[in-house]
């Protein structure tokens, strides 16, 4: 175990200038053979090695990633954290997410700066404010924070927002869920992978998997860039690639792959304190520490593996972003990117067992993958440990697409997906 | 600026088309016939290559009419595009 992050660990540290620290995670040489593979190494992936050895006593475990640590989506996103969804199963699971996330800093002993500054979703037309008024009572119906705010309160709480009558789009009100926020979406990433290793799980960076070994309709081991690993339960956790990793092992899954883009402006002192998202023009606005402004696009519209970013997505995003909030509109964008989300019918996640024995699923989150990071882990640790979904991942199987019991969060959610 | 070649009109600009997913996906021609599985597989289940793809395009604010393209999900190469009811190349 890595030496424990406090301050009198700083204070040491301080003391020696700073040159004594040690790396915060191994870097070994894969073993013939694990107990489990996590193929993933991103957010949701490190989480359930990280949840299969504190809650399940797996310790035996690798992370195996082809690239490094959180340098897919767990680095691409716009770090919101909400669980103000619809439909029950969804509320349910992502305020599972939501809870874990509240205690996570103290728990891995790592700072992931979660910051509950709240999330408002504007309404702009009648149909919003009421489709928007059903969700807060469904929300509440579950027991969770959410309400309506007015005009006038939406106004005084972002006074940068265009809440004019004549507004190009204007604000009727908004759904305000406090607990929302936003967290360091690395520090997510590294303190899972911290966590975990300080268990004994190897993580595994820059092997690819190329291949899922499997006999008699039973997995036994992954072909790597680095070799043959051995073990009886492997779990796919590759975001936009989830199609790609399945189909090493003949499946075929409903999932399609898009790209999904965000951009931060150069940074200016703080205008903005909670998060602004506008499902009708597809724009997601916070400001970071550091003073960018942060912003969300919808997916592309046509499916693509490029983790690049587009002038079409760009030019429609700005021109949406800057009729909401004019103050922005002569910033300058320093950097714009993409990550690939892979993207259910239903816009729900399948975290689930599949028809190859010992070959889990975790994927399909589409654009709401870090909210859900740490709900997902503890999930799919325990699907994978008891060979069984816990109560809350189990509506979230791949066989709802053959009995019809699909969770529609298509346009339920707080943004459409 | 990505350019799209509609077989009836050109190279237009991205903007004017819009995607219509996977190509060649056949409506089963005894629909009462079918299991759930085979029906799940027909209605949600994709390929979603990462490389070529067989897909549908409409040229929305153009000529309206729709179209095959083969492209590279990774490089956005459109390696050809053919009209509806041609075999694929």
């Amino acid at each position: 175990m890595t030496s424990r992050y406090s301050i009198f660990s700083l204070m040491r540290n301080a003391i020696g200038y700073h040159q004594g620290w040690q790396r915060a995670w191994r870097s070994p040489e894969p073993k013939p053979s694990y107990d489990a593979i996590i193929i993933g190494g991103g957010g949701h992936g490190l989480a359930t090695a990280y949840y299969l050895a504190k809650e399940h006593g797996i310790t035996n475990v690798a992370v195996i990633e082809k690239g490094w640590i959180g340098g897919g989506n767990t680095g691409r996103n716009t770090t919101i954290i909400r669980s103000n969804y619809l439909w029950d199963e969804s509320a349910r699971l992502y305020d599972k997410s939501l809870r874990l996330y509240e205690g996570l800093s103290q728990e891995i002993n790592f700072n992931v700066m979660l910051s509950q500054r709240g999330v408002l979703n504007l309404a702009h037309n009648l149909h919003d404010l009421r489709e928007i008024s059903r969700r807060v009572n469904a929300i509440r119906l579950n027991g969770f924070d959410s309400e309506m705010l007015t005009t006038e309160q939406v106004q005084a709480m972002v006074p940068i927002l265009d809440c004019s009558k004549d507004a190009r789009y204007p604000v009727l009100g908004a759904s305000l869920q406090k607990r929302g926020g936003v967290a360091r979406h690395d520090g997510v990433a590294w303190g899972y992978a911290r966590a975990a290793d300080g268990y004994g799980v190897d993580i595994i960076q820059n092997c690819e998997v190329t291949g899922i070994v499997r006999e008699g309709g039973k997995v036994t081991g992954v072909e790597t860039t680095r070799g043959l690993i051995n073990a009886p339960k492997v779990g796919i956790v590759t975001a936009g690639h989830t199609s790609h990793v399945a189909a090493m092992a003949g499946l075929r899954l409903p999932i399609e792959s898009y790209p999904l883009q965000a951009m931060v402006s150069e940074p200016i002192k703080p205008v903005l304190d909670c998060v602004v998202m506008s499902g009708a023009v597809h724009a997601y606005i916070s400001q970071s520490d550091r003073g960018e402004m942060v912003m969300g696009a919808g997916i592309d519209h046509f499916t693509s593996y490029a983790q690049r970013s587009t002038l079409a997505v760009v030019e429609q995003q700005m021109a949406a972003v800057i009729k909401l909030i004019p103050i922005l509109s002569r910033l300058r964008l320093m950097r714009q990117w993409a990550g690939i989300v892979d993207t259910c019918p239903d816009a729900s996640p399948i975290v689930s067992k599949t028809p190859v024995d010992g070959l889990y699923v975790n994927g399909g989150w589409g654009t709401g993958g870090f909210k859900g990071t740490p709900g997902s882990g503890w999930v799919f640790a325990h699907t994978m440990a008891r060979d069984e979904p816990h109560e809350l991942n189990a509506p979230f199987t791949l066989d709802r697409f053959t009995t019809g019991a699909l969770i529609d969060e298509h346009g339920a959610a707080a943004v459409a997906h | 600026m990505f350019l799209i070649p509609c077989p009836w009109c050109g190279e237009r600009d991205e903007e004017e088309f819009s995607y219509g997913g996977e190509a060649h996906i056949e409506r089963p021609k005894d629909p009462d016939a079918l299991s759930d599985a085979e029906w799940a597989d027909y209605l949600f289940m994709r390929k979603n290559p990462k490389g070529t793809h067989f897909e549908r395009w409409n040229h929305a604010h153009g000529c309206r009419r729709w179209f095959n393209a083969k492209r590279d999900t990774v490089t956005h190469v459109i390696e050809a595009v053919y009209k509806m009811g041609e075999e694929k190349p």
